[in-house]
């Protein structure tokens, strides 16, 4: 059986990853890429306390997790082709109009 | 057995990770981004999670990950593969991300309670019926959310990418 603690190492280092492309990465396609990688760290922690402690409810909010990602992409990718069409840029430093 | 690959597949969804932030071309962060996919659904398998394995290869390979590759073939992705990528260049964001990491392996490595305690109940894993149950019937309403929120963020993906009657 697998350890717990090398779920939860490997869940920090795919998190710390993610965070770093979401922090450091400047074109918005990557960052909503590293931000998909976020969740799925978040969906590893959770499969694995479900499976160390045989609960389903582990899975049920991985599942719930995954639903509600692919919401998000929906959105945000229609947000990002609206954006291109308007500004025809993909750097996140460009797309200043609230000033943020 | 099932460590080795556990720790194989680990490695292998680590460095596709690597790849996805550090690639220039947004295609190759794609990819590896369905790399790193497949090996956690890999993962997924390995903890005994057979059916959340299945959904996240359909679900982020099969609709997330082609839905990623039909905007970047609607955009024009050839300037951004000519813009320099520094790591060091946010040095606040760098820091940020060290000092993240090292609290959350040391939270982790030092606590203690993950690696010494045993499982409390052994059991026989979780079944897909026990799944099944517990979905339709104790998260009934969140389940029920779940769909709306799905379908208001349909229509909100459709009135975006819409053009606008002017």
């Amino acid at each position: 059986m697998v350890p717990l603690w090398w779920s939860i190492v490997l869940g920090v280092a795919l998190f710390v990853i993610g965070a770093g492309g979401v922090l450091l990465r400047r074109n918005i396609l990557v960052v909503l890429m590293s931000l998909e990688l976020l969740l799925n760290s978040v969906n590893i922690n959770f499969i694995a306390f479900g499976h160390y402690y045989a609960d389903s409810r582990g899975q049920i909010f991985a599942i719930f997790v995954i639903a509600i990602t692919a919401a998000e992409v929906a959105v945000a990718l229609g947000i990002l082709v609206a954006l291109v069409r308007n500004k025809s840029t993909l750097r996140a430093d460009d797309v200043t109009l609230l000033k943020g | 057995m099932v460590q080795g690959l556990y720790l194989l597949f680990g490695a292998a969804s680590v460095v596709t990770a690597l790849i996805l932030v550090l690639a220039r071309n947004p295609v190759h962060s794609a990819l590896a981004l369905m790399a790193c996919f497949l090996q956690v659904s890999a993962i997924f398998v390995l903890l005994e999670a057979p059916l959340l394995a299945v959904i996240q290869i359909f679900v982020y390979v099969g609709a997330i990950m082609v839905l990623f590759i039909f905007v970047i073939m609607m955009v024009d992705v050839r300037e951004a593969v000519l813009q320099r990528f520094l790591p060091g260049s946010n040095l606040p964001a760098l820091v940020l991300l060290v000092l993240l990491g090292t609290e959350m392996l040391v939270l982790v490595l030092w606590s203690g309670a993950f690696s010494v305690t045993p499982p409390p109940a052994g059991g026989e894993g979780i079944g897909l019926r026990q799944l099944g149950t517990t979905l339709f019937a104790e998260y009934l309403l969140p389940f029920e959310v779940t769909s709306v929120i799905l379908l208001a963020a349909l229509v909100g993906a459709i009135v975006l990418a819409q053009k606008e009657p002017r």
